[in-house]
Order: C-alpha cells, then sequence, then structure tokens
C-alpha cells in the first residue's frame, strides 16, 4: 500500500509542478496578479507530495520491504540500520529522487522569500516549475523508486559496500543541494531575460541563492574528496574521474558567477557575461546529471547505467540548456551595461579572474568529453588521464596564486596596481622565505612542490594583509581594530575568508599530492617500519565479524625514539552478499601531517602487506575547505538594518584605496 | 556579427548535444571495430619494478587469454580485483596485466597489497601500448584467443554479473 501512496505522491507533485511552470506565466502575461501569486501556493504544495514520497521510500527501506525492487536491489536485512536509511539514495531511482526533493525545498524557499518585484519572483518560480516538472516526468516514467517485484524475495542484494560509509550519508545531499541551488540561480537568469532587464536589484536577489548553492557544492567537492582519501585506501584524494570533474565544473563556472555578479552588483557592468555564467553553472550541473545517469562515459561511479534515460536526460537537457541559451540570444543584446572601467581595477581583476575560471571550466570539460567526441568523430577510442589534467592546471593555478591577492586589493573603476604590490610586500618576502625554505628541503624531487608553498604563502599573506589594512590595525588599538571587522562589508570579510581558504587549500594539496611519503613492506607482528619520523609497530592481526561484513583488523602502535604515542589499526572488510572488499585505514591526523595505514594480503611466509603513507599537512585541504565555506556563509547572510550597518561602516573603515 | 556573439553559446551547445545524442547510441565497451578479431598490436613490455617477468606479444600466443589493463590509482580496479583473484585460483585461464600509466613501484606495490592474480605483468608506464589496443581506461580487459588475435573488449571492471554473462561464454566458444 505504502508505494502505492508514494507513486501517487509522485504524480501529484508533477501536476503541482506542471501548474506551478504555466499558470505564473499566464498571471503574469494576463496582469492578473492573484494567478501570478498562485506559484508560491504550488511550488509549497510540490515540496509537501515530494517530501512525501521521499518518506514513504524510506519507510520502505527502513522497514526492508522486499515486496519493492529498490529495496531488494540496495538493502538486506543485516545491513545496519543507519544504512538502511541512507540506502535509500545510495541508488538510482532514490537519489533521483533526493534531487528533486532538494529542487522543490528551493522552491518554496523562494516562495517563502520577499521579494519586492512580484513580477521577477513569480516568473523565476515558473521557470523552477519547469525544471521540477521535468525531472518529476524522468523518475516517473525511467526510474520509478517505488516498482514493485512479485514474488517478493527473502533477503536483498545489499548496498554497494564502498557506499556504507559515514562520508557517503552526507556527501551525495550536499552536492545536490550545490548542483540543484543553482536551479534557482538559472531560473532568476531566464526570468530577467524574459523581462528584459538585468540590474542591480536582479544582483541583489540572486547574490544570496548563488552563494548558498556555492556552499553547499563546496562542501559537496571536499566531502567527496575526504571520503575518497580515506575510504578507497589509495592514500590520494583526487582522480580526475569524469563524476568528479561533473561536480568541478558547476563549481568553476559558479565561482566565475560570484565574481562577475559583484561587478553587475556594485558598477551595472558585465551584465550579458554574468547572465551567461548564470545559465552555465546549472547547465553543467545538468551536464554531470547527464554523464553520471546515462552511462555514455565509464567512471567508477556509474552505478546504474541505461540509455532509455540517457536519451531523456539529454531531452530535459535540450530543453533547460538549449532553451535558455534561446532566451539569452533573443533577449541579451536588450541588456545595455553602463559600465567604464580601466583594465587596471577591481571590474578589470574581476574579469580576469572570470577568463581564468572559464579557461579552466573548458579544459576541465574538453578533457572529461574528448574521448567521447574523438570517438563520435572517428570511431577510435583514446583516453585523456590525470597527466593531462595535471600538465593543464598547473600554469593556470599558477597565474591565479599570483593575482589573486593584489587583485582583491584593487579599487573599484580604476586601481592602483603599484601601490597595491607596495603594500604586499611582507606577503612577497614571506613567499620568497618559504619558496627557498622549501625549495632547499625538496631539492630537486619536489621542485614544484616548493613553487607551490610560495604561491599559497603569496595569496595567503597577501589576503591577510589587505584584510588588516581595512580594519586600520596600525591606527588602532586591537580592540578597535576588531570591532572594525563587524563594521566591514559582509562580502569583503566573506571574500577574505574564501581567498585565504583557497591558499590553505593549496598547502594541503601541495603536501598530501606531491609530498608525501610511502612505504609498502611485509610485517609479522613485532615488526616495524619508519615512515614520516615515526616508528610503527604492527601488534596483531584479529579477525572480527561485522554486523554484514567479516573484516581483518590489523592493531598499530605508533611511536618515535621508543615513546608509545597511540595505538591505530587498520580494518580490511569482505562483504560477502557482494562478495566486495572495503579498507578502512588506520588515519592518525595532526596539523603537521596525517599518518596512514592500510594492511593488504597476507603472504603465507613473508607476513602482513602493510601500506604506510605519510601525507604532510593532508588535513589542511579540509581545513582549507571549512575556510572557504565559512567565506561563503558570511557573504550569503544577508545583513539585518542593512543602511545602518553600511552607513558606520563608511565612517568608520577606510575607504578602499 | 555583434549579433552572432549572443547566438554562439547556443550554436555551441547545439554542437555538443548533437555530440551526446550519437554518443548515446555508442556502446562504451564497444570494441573499435578495426581492432576486432585481428591480431594483438605488437609490443614488448618490460616488467614493473619488484616483478620478474614482463610482456609481449609471443606471451599472448598458444592459449585463450586475458589481458587486463590496470593501475594502482584506478579505483575500478579495486573493485575488479577480487573477481580477478577468483579467476586466478579457479586457474582456468591465465590472466596477464598491463599495469598502466603507474610510477615506478606503484603497480608492484599494490599487487602486493590485495593480491597478484596475474601470470605476469608488463610496465606500461606512458601509456603507448595501451593505445595501441585502445584502452580508454582502467580497468579494461582483453579476451585473446589461442592465434593471439583479440575477441573480446570489457571496459570497466569485470563483475561476477559480467563474468558469467558476458565473457565466460566467448571464453567457453573460443576453447571449444
Amino acid at each position: 500500500m505504502i508505494p502505492e501512496v508514494g507513486n501517487f505522491a509522485l504524480v501529484a507533485a508533477l501536476m503541482a509542478a506542471i501548474y506551478q511552470a504555466v499558470f505564473p506565466f499566464a498571471g503574469v502575461l494576463g496582469r492578473d496578479q492573484a494567478l501570478a501569486a498562485t506559484a508560491a501556493s504550488a511550488s509549497i504544495a510540490q515540496l509537501g507530495l515530494v517530501l512525501l514520497a521521499f518518506i514513504l521510500l524510506t519507510i520502505a527501506h527502513a522497514t526492508s520491504d522486499f515486496s519493492v525492487l529498490n529495496v531488494v536491489q540496495n538493502s538486506h536485512t543485516a545491513k545496519p540500520f543507519v544504512y538502511k536509511l541512507t540506502g535509500v539514495w545510495g541508488n538510482h531511482e532514490g537519489s533521483m529522487l533526493l534531487w528533486v526533493l532538494i529542487l522543490a525545498l528551493f522552491g518554496a524557499a523562494l516562495a517563502g522569500v520577499r521579494n519586492e518585484d512580484a513580477k521577477l519572483k513569480a516568473k523565476t518560480l515558473a521557470v523552477q516549475g519547469a525544471v521540477a516538472a521535468a525531472f518529476l516526468a524522468f523518475i516517473i516514467f525511467t526510474s520509478n523508486p517505488f516498482a514493485r517485484v512479485f514474488p517478493a524475495p527473502a533477503d536483498g542484494m545489499d548496498l554497494n559496500p564502498l557506499l556504507q560509509d559515514p562520508g557517503l550519508i552526507i556527501h551525495p545531499p550536499f552536492l545536490y543541494l550545490g548542483y540543484v541551488g543553482y536551479s534557482v540561480v538559472f531560473s532568476f537568469a531566464v526570468a530577467g531575460l524574459l523581462r528584459g532587464k538585468i540590474d542591480a536589484d536582479w544582483a541583489r536577489a540572486v547574490r544570496p541563492w548563488a552563494l548558498a548553492a556555492w556552499v553547499f557544492l563546496t562542501i559537496g567537492i571536499a566531502l567527496g574528496s575526504w571520503w575518497a582519501y580515506y575510504e578507497l585506501g589509495w592514500g590520494g584524494f583526487w582522480a580526475w574521474d569524469p563524476v568528479e570533474n561533473a561536480s568541478f565544473m558547476p563549481w568553476l563556472a559558479g565561482t566565475a558567477f560570484l565574481h562577475s555578479v559583484r561587478v553587475l552588483e556594485k558598477r551595472d557592468g558585465l551584465k550579458v557575461w554574468t547572465v551567461l555564467l548564470a545559465i552555465l553553472a546549472f547547465s553543467l550541473s545538468l551536464v554531470g546529471t547527464f554523464l553520471v545517469r546515462s552511462g555514455i562515459l565509464t567512471s567508477v561511479h556509474a552505478f546504474a547505467v541505461d540509455p532509455t534515460r540517457g536519451v531523456f536526460i539529454l531531452a530535459i537537457l535540450g530543453a533547460a540548456i538549449g532553451g535558455s541559451l534561446l532566451v539569452f540570444a533573443l533577449r541579451a543584446p536588450l541588456l545595455k551595461s553602463t559600465a567604464a572601467f580601466s583594465p587596471v581595477s577591481r571590474e578589470g581583476a574581476i574579469l580576469f579572474n572570470n577568463i581564468l575560471m572559464s579557461t579552466a571550466c573548458v579544459t576541465v570539460f574538453v578533457g572529461t568529453f574528448y574521448p567521447l567526441f574523438i570517438d563520435v568523430l572517428t570511431g577510435q577510442r583514446i583516453s585523456v588521464g590525470a597527466p593531462y589534467f595535471n600538465a593543464v592546471f598547473r600554469p593556470i593555478g599558477l597565474i591565479l596564486f599570483l593575482v589573486i591577492a593584489p587583485a582583491a586589493a584593487l579599487g573599484w573603476k580604476n586601481g592602483d596596481i603599484s601601490g597595491a604590490l607596495r603594500r604586499l610586500w611582507p606577503a612577497g618576502l614571506a613567499a620568497l622565505a618559504v619558496f627557498a625554505l622549501a625549495l632547499f628541503i625538496a631539492w630537486p624531487k619536489h621542485a614544484t612542490a616548493a613553487v607551490g608553498a610560495g604561491l599559497a604563502v603569496w595569496a595567503g599573506a597577501g589576503t591577510i594583509i589587505d584584510f588588516l589594512r581595512r580594519i586600520n590595525v596600525r591606527a588602532n588599538s586591537i580592540g578597535g581594530a576588531l570591532a572594525n571587522i563587524g563594521a566591514l562589508p559582509r562580502s569583503y570579510v566573506g571574500m577574505s575568508l574564501a581567498h585565504l581558504g583557497v591558499a590553505i587549500v593549496l598547502i594541503g594539496i601541495l603536501g598530501a599530492g606531491l609530498w608525501r611519503s610511502e612505504k609498502v613492506v611485509f610485517m609479522q607482528p613485532e615488526e616495524r617500519v619508519v615512515i614520516g619520523g615515526y616508528d610503527v609497530r604492527l601488534d596483531a592481526i584479529i579477525e572480527r565479524e561485522g554486523p554484514n561484513f567479516i573484516a581483518e583488523t590489523a592493531t598499530f602502535t605508533v611511536m618515535r625514539e621508543e615513546r608509545m604515542l597511540r595505538a591505530l589499526s587498520s580494518e580490511r572488510r569482505y562483504y560477502p552478499v557482494r562478495g566486495m572488499q572495503t579498507t578502512e585505514a588506520g588515519i592518525w591526523t595532526s596539523l603537521k601531517g596525517d599518518l596512514y595505514l592500510t594492511v593488504g594480503e597476507r603472504h603465507p611466509e613473508r607476513g602482513q602487506v602493510v601500506r604506510a603513507f605519510y601525507n604532510p599537512f593532508a588535513v589542511w585541504m579540509w581545513i582549507g575547505s571549512g575556510v572557504i565555506t565559512l567565506g561563503g556563509a558570511v557573504a550569503a547572510v544577508p545583513r539585518r538594518r542593512r543602511q545602518q550597518a553600511s552607513a558606520a561602516s563608511k565612517a568608520t573603515v577606510k575607504a578602499p584605496a | 556579427m555583434k549579433r552572432f556573439t549572443f547566438i554562439a553559446p547556443l550554436l555551441v551547445f547545439v554542437a555538443i548535444a548533437a555530440y551526446f545524442a550519437v554518443g548515446l547510441t555508442r556502446d562504451p565497451s564497444r570494441i573499435p571495430t578495426a581492432l576486432l578479431d585481428k591480431p594483438v598490436p605488437e609490443f614488448s613490455l618490460p616488467a614493473i619494478q619488484g616483478v620478474e617477468k614482463g610482456l609481449s606479444t609471443v606471451d599472448l600466443k598458444g592459449e585463450v587469454s586475458l589481458v587486463n589493463v590496470f593501475a594502482s590509482w584506478c579505483v575500478g580496479c579495486r573493485i575488479e580485483h577480487p573477481v580477478l583473484m577468483e579467476l586466478a585460483a579457479e586457474g582456468d585461464i591465465p590472466i596477464y596485466g598491463v599495469n598502466w600509466k603507474d610510477k615506478p613501484g606503484d603497480g608492484a606495490a599494490w599487487l602486493n597489497q590485495w593480491g597478484d592474480p596475474y601470470n605476469s605483468v608488463g610496465d606500461d608506464a606512458d601509456g603507448r601500448v595501451a593505445i595501441e589496443f585502445g584502452v580508454t581506461g582502467a580497468p579494461e580487459t582483453f579476451v585473446i584467443d589461442a592465434e593471439g588475435r583479440i575477441r573480446y573488449k570489457q571496459v570497466g571492471p569485470i563483475t561476477p554479473q559480467t563474468w558469467e554473462e558476458d565473457i565466460k561464454p566467448i571464453i567457453e566458444e573460443l576453447k571449444s
């Protein structure tokens, strides 16, 4: 009975979405405000219905209802309860339902926000409704999570054990919050184009949404990378897998958008470009979905592959992206920018950022899809691996980290580059010192990493110096300077945090990516391996039985100069239902670096294979991601009493040069 | 001209969408027709660091065999690995490995950690031989007949299911 109600809720949600897509437009065109305002009610009804469907699917999973195909394919009675719940979105159908649920959440949130421009809001909600309708139809016709199976089997096939992990509980929801969050930005863009007016008010309305989506996407990407780091047991964190790229591309476009929308808000410029980026960010999210769900490229992540779904998603892609770009082609020429600025200015710097971000985005796109293009053109099969991405990302990163600090210190309209550089001299000095030191330690193996370390310090210290100057730290007491932080524009504080975070992430990437040391040895109990200045002793290997797996646990003692520091254990799990193995790495995280241990096969005579890594500064990747996220969040939170606050900031804070 | 700037994004998208549409009709695991039933390309790969025997064309003649392309950085290879170990334990078909685009030592470390299902492994550090084979990514597995011709290509991990349904029948046919 429950699955049938779920089915019904989905169909009803589709009706609500279609209503939401059609009637607000009719209302705006027919100048019927009451009709236009029903969009809000429709979006709330849609949220209620999708939420009901999602709860019902969760109940089916929680109670192991094996008459539902989706539960049979992804669950097992012995599976721990928490993974029964998260298994709801650990599969294609359920994850699409989560996608639509989040879409409905954003739609309802948009409906709840007060907006002076009722027409813009009604149109935005209508576009949002059209996107929701397309995806609900996709679920109902190609990926129904409530499909029954008869007769019901006695037990299920279990969830892919790589997905039975706390990181995977929260990774997809955040990623989806990011992807889907851009749907609001997209809807605003299309609605703005349709009415032929994109201005500072439009920018102010859309910016919190763009920031929210960007924050979620950042968290999602960081979590995914963290999961790969500790769960896959190879010591790495990013493999340029097509699906990783799929989340990175909207992030790059979204980052570019966040920068250019400031120009639009402050200076009424870069209109056409900004609106195109808004369309691109969501388009790339959709392309990412297409990539994962169509099986058009082979990837580890492609758990569910089905050509009919591919065709359906391609149709959605064509309608959403093609449609919006058609609107763009017709309406964007009407947009008039009034801003004039010199190339050396905040606007110029932001444009330069946009060029870098777009180049990076195109690079990832080409690298991801090149094999497909070549296949279609010539029938040949080629591959683009991590070496390509690493090779092209280095120069882009080099330029980015060189300019990030001075660019952020430039003033609007007409900037003073030599003045900005002069003020940043301590950062330059620190960067050179770190570069020289790193080169000295690392020569010649890690020369690239030394350049990177210098750049990270330059970008990070430069950001801090500009921040200190803005709060007037020299002229003030410490208390006075701290009080000034409160008066700074939120967007400036957010930007500084995000830039600082990026520099911190770079340190982590360099440490864990280029600077890591690694040893693979056979070990008998009581034997030791030396890595990263630690003495690691294998104590014992114990077999234990988990709820739905059998594990081989190796316990280690980490020592330095015969002093015991702590115990660490690493595990190899075998999941009999799926016949798969996973590793649980033993990781000791400290600010200096991660000690990372995994165990492998046992050789009858030589002992257990132990793979030991020392990843310097690895934790800074996650700390930096946190700082970036915090920056986005600070900028996103709307400011109360904005008039008084901005008046206060003018009075106490030195205006930017 | 100005008008064109605004239409350009749409045109670019239409072109990309066309590629996607055609791409959907292509089976990503399809072997290029140019290579199917042809002899394996001539090659000779050195052994990977820490392992004795390399791999070359002559090894693949005389018996039906599997050539598996793997890398230590490849996650799909990890998923596939237990299946290969089982096949090796059954011992019905020799499995040869091509260690693709790995750093020196990484391939051997990987085999030490997870077990070594291969009769011998060639080190394809720069990916040259993989290109000759038309490899698009790891893991990929080729079925080679007794005359040393490529008869089937599996893209992505071999799962118990793909083994039973796709690969095993071909091998049985080749052996009979």
